[in-house]
C-alpha cells in the first residue's frame, strides 16, 4: 500500500495556517498539513518543537490563536474535546485509577448519547482487550499491571471508540528498549489492520523512521519538511532534518559557481567539490554538505576516480555488522565513517594512527542550505 | 532529652488518664479512687440534660461537618483555576482563618451577628404584614453552625486541595477525552479520586465542630452543646459523671480522628495513574 495510493484517498484532518501562542510564547507557527485516511503520520522534532502543541489542537485541548482545524472537513476550532470523534493516548497512560481494566475500556463508550446498552458495551471491550492481546485482564486493577500492560490498556480504551484519529502523545517514552520495539511492531500491525489514522508525537527518530508513512519534521514550532521516511533520509531539506533524520557528516563550504543544477563548493580548508542541488544557490553563499557516513568508502589507496581525501584514523568501534570509524582530515575536519562487515573483510581494518582515504560518489553530497 | 520527651508527654497525658480512670470510681469524690465501678456511665447516660446536650452537639457537629466538607471541596475546586496575587490573598485567608485563637473568632462573630440582627430585626418588623408577630433573628443553632464551618472549612479547602494537587491533569483531559462531559469528568473521576480526602475533612470537621466549647459558648446563643454543659457542670464540682463524660467524648474525638488519619493515608498511597 504506497503512500500515493492513500494520498489519494479523503483527506481526515487538516491544519490550515495554524498558529498557536501562549502569552509571549509561540509553540506553533503557521502549521499547513493534510493528514490522508488511514495513514501513519508522526510528528518529530526535539522537545518545544511544537509537535505536541499541534496534536493537542488536534485532540482539542488548545484551541488555535490563528488558523483553522479540520476533522473530516469541517472546521473544528470551537469543538469541545469531548465532542471530537478523536482519542488519545496519553505519554503516563493517564489510566483511571480508581476503575479496573475494564471499566478503563468501557469509560468512552459509557459517554456515549443515547447509551449504548450493557451487552454491545461488553462485547466490544472483551474485543479491544484481545486485539491488544490482554484477554482475561478485564477484571483487574490498573496498578496490578506492568507499565507494557498499562500501555496495551491505553491503547484498548482508545481504540474501542473507532476514532476517525488515534492521537499518540510519545507513547513509547516510559517503556524500555526491547518493550519499546515490541510496541513499535505491534502498533504498525495494530495500525493496519484497525485502518484507523494514527498520529504519533516522538522525539525518537528511530521510532518515526520505523513506524510512519509519513514524517512532520518540527523546529521551533515550524514545520520544516513532511515526507515518507525514505525521502527525508536521502532528501533532507535542511541540515537539521539531515541532522535529526539519521546521522550525517556536515562540512561548511561556500558556493563558488552554478551551472544548471550542478554547483561547485570550496571548502574551509582550500579544496573543491562538485556537487548537484535542486535548490538554487547563488555563488558566494554560505552553505553546508552533508554525507551519510555509510555512503563513504574507507580504503588504504587513492581511488582513482571521484573526490577522495586523505585522513588519519582516529578512532574504531566495532558494532557487529559494520564498524564505526571516527576519522580526521586536514580539509574536512572530523569524518564519521560506517564500514560494513563485508568491505571490511575486504580492506582490512585500520587502527588508530593509521593514514587512509575517505572517497564517496558525487551523488552521495547533498547541498544544504545553512 | 528523653526523660525530657517523657515528662512532656507524661504532663500531657497524666491528667487525661486520670479522668479515665476517675470516671470509673465507685465513690463520689473526685480526689480519692474508692473501687472500681461502671456507675457514672450509666448516670450520666440516664441524665437528660447530659443527652439532650449530647444531641444538640452531634446535630452542630453533624450539620457543620455536612457543609464545611461541601463548601470546602467547592472552594478547592475553584482555587484550583486561580493564581498570582488572587491566589496569595485566598491562602493566607485560609490560614488566617486556622490560625486565629478561638476567642477571636468566637468574640468577632458574636459582635457581627448581633450588630447585624440589630439592623435586620426591625426591618423585617417594619416589613412584617400587621396582626402576625414577625420573626426574630438571633443566636442558636444556625449561628452556631456557621460559626463552625467558617472555621473547619479551611480545613477541608487545605486537604482537599492537596489530593487535587496530587491529582495527575492528564486523567481530566482522559476523561474529556473519552466524551465526557465537564460535569461527568467531574462525578466520575474527581470525585471519586478526592473522595476520601473529603470523607477525612468531614470527619475532622466534625470532631472539631464536637469538642469545641470557646467559639460555642459566644454564638450558641440558648443551646447547650455538651462542652458547654461540661464546662457549666464544673462549676458545681468535678464528679465522675462528668469524667465519664469526657472519657467517652474523648473516645470518640480518638476514633473519628484516627478514621480521618487512615483515610487520608489510604487515598494517597493508592499508586498513581
Amino acid at each position: 500500500m504506497g503512500l500515493e495510493d492513500r494520498a489519494a484517498t479523503r483527506h481526515i484532518a487538516e491544519l490550515r495556517a495554524v498558529t498557536k501562542t501562549f502569552g509571549n510564547v509561540v509553540a506553533a507557527k503557521d502549521l499547513n498539513l493534510t493528514i490522508g485516511e488511514g495513514e501513519f503520520l508522526s510528528f518529530l522534532g526535539p522537545s518545544g518543537c511544537g509537535k505536541t502543541t499541534a496534536l493537542r489542537m488536534l485532540a482539542g485541548f488548545e484551541k488555535p490563536t490563528e488558523g483553522e482545524v479540520l476533522l473530516d472537513g469541517q472546521v473544528v476550532n470551537d469543538l469541545d474535546a469531548h465532542h471530537r470523534p478523536v482519542n488519545m493516548v496519553f505519554q503516563q497512560y493517564a489510566l483511571f485509577p480508581h476503575l479496573s481494566v475494564f471499566d478503563n475500556i468501557a469509560y468512552g463508550l459509557r459517554q456515549r448519547r443515547p447509551r449504548i446498552d450493557r451487552s454491545t458495551i461488553s462485547t466490544k471491550v472483551e474485543q479491544a482487550l484481545e486485539t491488544v492481546r490482554l484477554g482475561d485482564f478485564g477484571p483487574r486493577r490498573i496498578w496490578e499491571m506492568s507499565g507494557g500492560q498499562q500501555q496495551r490498556v491505553a491503547l484498548a480504551r482508545a481504540i474501542v471508540n473507532e476514532p476517525k484519529l488515534l492521537l499518540l502523545d510519545e507513547p513509547m517514552a516510559a517503556l524500555d528498549r526491547k518493550l519499546r520495539k515490541e510496541m513499535q511492531f505491534e502498533l504498525q500491525n495494530l495500525q493496519r489492520q484497525l485502518g484507523i489514522t494514527f498520529v504519533l508525537v516522538t522525539h525518537d527518530q528511530e521510532e518515526a523512521l520505523s513506524m510512519s508513512d509519513r514524517i512532520c519534521v518540527m523546529e521551533g514550532g515550524r514545520i520544516v519538511q513532511v515526507g515518507s521516511p525514505r525521502d527525508l533520509y536521502d532528501a533532507p531539506r535542511s541540515r537539521y532534518v539531515a541532522g535529526f533524520v539519521g546521522t550525517s557528516n556536515f562540512f561548511d563550504a561556500t558556493v563558488a559557481d552554478t551551472a544548471g543544477n550542478s554547483v561547485t563548493l570550496t571548502l574551509k580548508g582550500g579544496p573543491t567539490l562538485q556537487g548537484t542541488s535542486d535548490t538554487l544557490f547563488s555563488p558566494g553563499q554560505e552553505v553546508c554538505v552533508s554525507i551519510r557516513p555509510e555512503q563513504i568508502a574507507l580504503t588504504r589507496a587513492a581511488p582513482a576516480t571521484g573526490s577522495a581525501f586523505p585522513v588519519a584514523i582516529r578512532n574504531r568501534i566495532f558494532l557487529g555488522e559494520h564498524t564505526e570509524y571516527l576519522a580526521h582530515s586536514d580539509a574536512l575536519g572530523d569524518i564519521l565513517v560506517l564500514v560494513p562487515r563485508q568491505a571490511e573483510l575486504n580492506e582490512g581494518t585500520f587502527n588508530a594512527g593509521e593514514q587512509a582515504f575517505v572517497s564517496w560518489n558525487d551523488t552521495a553530497q547533498l547541498v544544504l542550505e545553512k | 532529652m528523653r526523660l525530657y520527651a517523657l515528662c512532656v508527654y507524661l504532663f500531657l497525658y497524666i491528667p487525661i488518664g486520670i479522668i479515665a480512670l476517675f470516671s470509673f470510681n465507685a465513690g463520689r469524690h473526685a480526689s480519692q479512687f474508692t473501687g472500681f465501678s461502671t456507675k457514672w456511665y450509666g448516670k450520666a447516660l440516664n441524665n437528660p440534660f447530659v443527652m439532650d446536650a449530647l444531641e444538640t452537639s452531634l446535630i452542630a457537629a453533624f450539620l457543620t461537618a455536612c457543609l464545611a466538607s461541601a463548601l470546602g471541596t467547592m472552594a478547592a475546586i475553584a482555587l484550583q483555576g486561580v493564581r498570582g496575587w488572587l491566589r496569595t490573598l485566598f491562602d493566607a485567608l485560609i490560614y488566617i482563618a486556622i490560625m486565629i485563637p478561638g476567642i477571636v473568632i468566637g468574640i468577632a462573630t458574636l459582635i457581627a451577628l448581633v450588630t447585624v440582627f440589630g439592623w435586620l430585626n426591625p426591618l423585617l418588623a417594619a416589613l412584617w404584614p400587621d396582626g402576625a408577630t414577625p420573626p426574630q433573628l438571633s443566636m442558636g443553632m444556625p449561628t452556631l453552625v456557621a460559626a463552625h464551618t467558617m472555621f473547619t472549612m479551611s480545613l477541608v479547602i487545605i486537604i482537599v486541595r492537596a489530593r487535587l494537587a496530587g491529582m495527575d491533569r492528564a486523567l481530566v483531559e482522559a476523561s474529556a477525552d473519552l466524551f465526557a462531559t465537564p460535569w461527568g469528568t467531574f462525578r466520575q473521576v474527581t470525585l471519586p479520586l478526592i473522595a476520601p480526602a473529603i470523607l477525612a475533612g468531614f470527619l475532622l470537621s466534625f470532631t472539631f465542630s464536637f469538642d469545641d466549647f470557646i467559639i460555642a459558648f459566644f454564638v450558641a446563643g440558648s443551646e447547650t452543646t455538651l462542652p458547654i454543659y461540661i464546662f457549666s457542670s464544673i462549676r458545681r464540682g468535678v464528679t465522675p459523671e462528668i469524667n465519664a463524660i469526657g472519657t467517652m467524648v474523648m473516645a470518640a474525638s480518638l476514633l473519628l480522628l484516627v478514621m480521618a488519619q487512615l483515610l487520608l493515608r489510604r487515598g494517597a498511597s493508592k499508586p498513581p495513574a
